[in-house]
């Protein structure tokens, strides 16, 4: 799972009012490389929760510099550009779970993808 | 199609009383260009898609689709392959024969008629400053003859060249690697059984590129690294992403996305994908193979290795097992198109998770990361609301929506097809699959952010009522199927034994 798809999944657990952004507990985190395209990252910084990406990157220890608040003319801004493309596309969680930040529900990843499926009695 | 050249250099000198442009020569050439006429040529099939894929594709470029004919007459009632756009540059043409798989070729229109001698005319009538660029001396051209619904001998072809003989080719002929490549195409209508002596319609112009309809064969689902039952086969997939005006940079969705072939189709053209699905052995690539003489999927058979195959793996961004009508998605405009074949239950169950059942609630905290949740039938009509309403709140403001309905077709009418007052139908396009089954492609549009009343309340859109038995519809799917097929075994068996 990708930090981009992270940033755009919420808690879908019954009754659950504040379930954004999911926790992330990961046991195995990858790099994986991918072609950098600066005009998909800026049109991407503005859909994005960026709170969310920040915390996202400090819970897999992947921050480094990102600042916390998004830059002016970040467009222009190639090396910013690079650290967001890193982040959003290129750290994967592998093995781990996302967990609802209200109800504490887990969501199991495996093999880099989460099973977002509910139980019976949750949905 | 033939490849000649005209007998002899040509020197005819044209009349010089050519018409709308002859004051227009000063005037800077790419001006003049703009207003040029350019004929598509289209393959035969897949004919109720055609329209809206060029119209998408226009409509990408932000242009109109402006027939020079009188359309319905001469095209729709006919179903011409040939079609005759105006209002377009050749840059726009380009970049339509760079996506459409439904078009073979396009032309730069320089003449047509019903007759020889009403295309020589319009041809002569032609501005000489458009034909001249591409006639000079030390070029290399060649002409290619091309009929539709007839077959005409070789020698037959080489006089129609020969008959071109009053246009004022300069250079010299190539049959390899010509600057410039024209062609006359002869319409002979299309019903095979009764080809006329004589074209309906000729059209003469300059090739100016072809379209995609390669990628049909380079993707075929045949050659396919990880497939399932209902894989959507290549040419469909890539007229769906067509349809839902796919551009470089979107983020694509496909909530039912199987093995992942809409997804691959997107990313060819440039879009990120992500996707979810049901079913954990298909998002894992585990499970049953679907391929013949393979009892297993091997261990790389998943929607990622599609997209490496085919050279995309950057696009991929995720998929994930999750159930559609519960989106676990947050509610945003987060995608620029929306693309699936939901499940019909014909070929592959729906479901979705839930029971009727009190089940025992599973220790605290204890949640099997394989754990498959009791599913129950997903009726048909709350699939198509939950799509709906799905489509309305996360796609963003005049993106698209495509999708498969399934219809059986001697209940079918127009009125059938769920609406949302969020979204706006674009086009409905039919797939036969049987006499009395087929499947329509439903491409909308979003118009409007969605407010609280625009929520279509599950099963309360009177529209959706064929849908609404789930069973019902499938009964009635196979119903026909089992009519025939008994027919078949009341049959006297011929060669019995």
């Amino acid at each position: 799972m990708k930090l981009l798809t992270h940033n755009m999944l919420t808690s879908h657990v019954k009754g659950v009012t504040k379930g954004y952004p999911l926790l992330i507990k990961a046991t195995e985190v990858k790099m994986n490389e991918v072609e950098f395209n600066p005009q998909f990252v800026s049109r991407m910084i503005p859909k994005l929760e960026w709170s969310a990406l920040v915390q996202a990157a400090d819970e897999l220890g992947q921050r480094q510099d990102l600042p916390g608040e998004l830059v002016p003319d970040y467009e222009k801004n190639e090396d910013f550009l690079k650290k967001v493309h890193r982040l959003l596309l290129e750290v994967e969680v592998i093995e781990g779970c996302l967990q609802c930040p209200e109800s504490g529900r887990e969501f199991p990843i495996s093999r880099g993808i989460p099973n977002m499926l509910l139980s019976e009695d949750e949905a | 199609m033939v490849i000649w050249s005209p007998g002899g250099t040509l020197s005819q000198p044209l009349v010089s009383s050519r018409t709308c442009f002859e004051s227009a020569t000063k005037m800077a050439t790419t001006n003049s260009r703009s207003c040029l006429q350019y004929l598509l040529h289209l393959a035969h099939d897949n004919l109720d898609f055609r329209l809206p894929e060029i119209k998408a594709l226009l409509a990408l470029r932000g242009k109109k689709f402006q027939p020079i004919e009188n359309f319905k007459e001469k095209v729709r009632k006919t179903n011409s392959p040939f079609w005759c756009l105006d209002g377009l540059s050749e840059e726009d043409v380009r970049g339509i024969m760079a996506r459409s798989v439904c078009a073979k070729s396009a032309f730069e229109l320089w003449g047509h008629g019903q007759t020889h001698s009403e295309l020589r005319t319009s041809l002569l009538n032609y501005p000489l400053e458009h034909m001249s660029p591409f006639m000079e001396k030390h070029s290399t051209y060649r002409i290619n003859v091309y009929t539709f619904n007839k077959t005409l001998e070789f020698t037959d072809r080489i006089k129609k060249i020969d008959a071109l003989d009053y246009l004022p080719f300069e250079g010299t002929v190539s049959l390899k690697s010509p600057q410039h490549v024209f062609c006359l195409l002869e319409d002979y209508g299309t019903d095979p059984n009764d080809i006329p002596d004589h074209p309906y319609y000729i059209y003469f112009g300059r090739w100016i590129g072809d379209g995609q309809r390669e990628l049909i064969r380079s993707h075929s689902v045949k050659n396919r690294h990880f497939i399932g039952n209902t894989s959507m086969d290549a040419g469909l997939s890539f007229i769906m992403a067509n349809h839902a005006k796919v551009k470089e940079n979107d983020v694509v969705f496909d909530p039912f996305v199987g093995t992942g072939s809409l997804l691959v189709a997107c990313s060819q053209f440039g879009a990120y994908v992500c996707g979810s699905d049901i079913d954990y052995n298909t998002i894992h690539g585990k499970g049953r193979s679907s391929r013949k003489n393979q009892k297993w999927r091997g261990p790389d058979e998943n929607i990622r290795a599609n997209l490496r195959q085919y050279g995309t793996e950057n696009m991929y961004l995720d998929v994930m097992v999750s159930d559609a009508s519960k989106p676990v998605w947050r509610e945003a405009a987060l995608f620029d198109a929306i693309i699936t074949d939901p499940p019909y239950g014909i070929r592959e169950s729906t479901r979705r998770t839930g029971s009727h059942k009190d089940t025992a609630k599973p220790a605290d905290g204890f949640y099997m990361e394989s754990h498959v949740p009791v599913s129950q039938a997903y009726h048909l009509s709350d699939i198509f609301t939950d799509l709906l309403n799905f489509s309305a709140h996360r796609l963003v403001m005049g993106e698209r929506l495509v999708y498969w309905l399934p219809v059986y077709r001697p209940d079918y009418s127009e009125e059938m097809v769920p609406l949302h007052p969020c979204l706006r139908l674009i086009s409905n396009s039919e797939q036969t699959l049987s006499s009395h089954t087929s499947r329509r492609l439903i491409t909308m549009e979003k118009i409007k952010e969605p407010e609280e009343q625009d929520s279509l309340a599950l099963g309360a859109d009177p529209s959706l009522s064929p849908y609404q038995g789930h069973n019902a519809f499938r009964e009635k799917y196979f119903s026909g199927v089992n009519k025939r097929s008994g027919k078949e075994e009341n049959k006297p068996e011929v060669n019995g034994e």
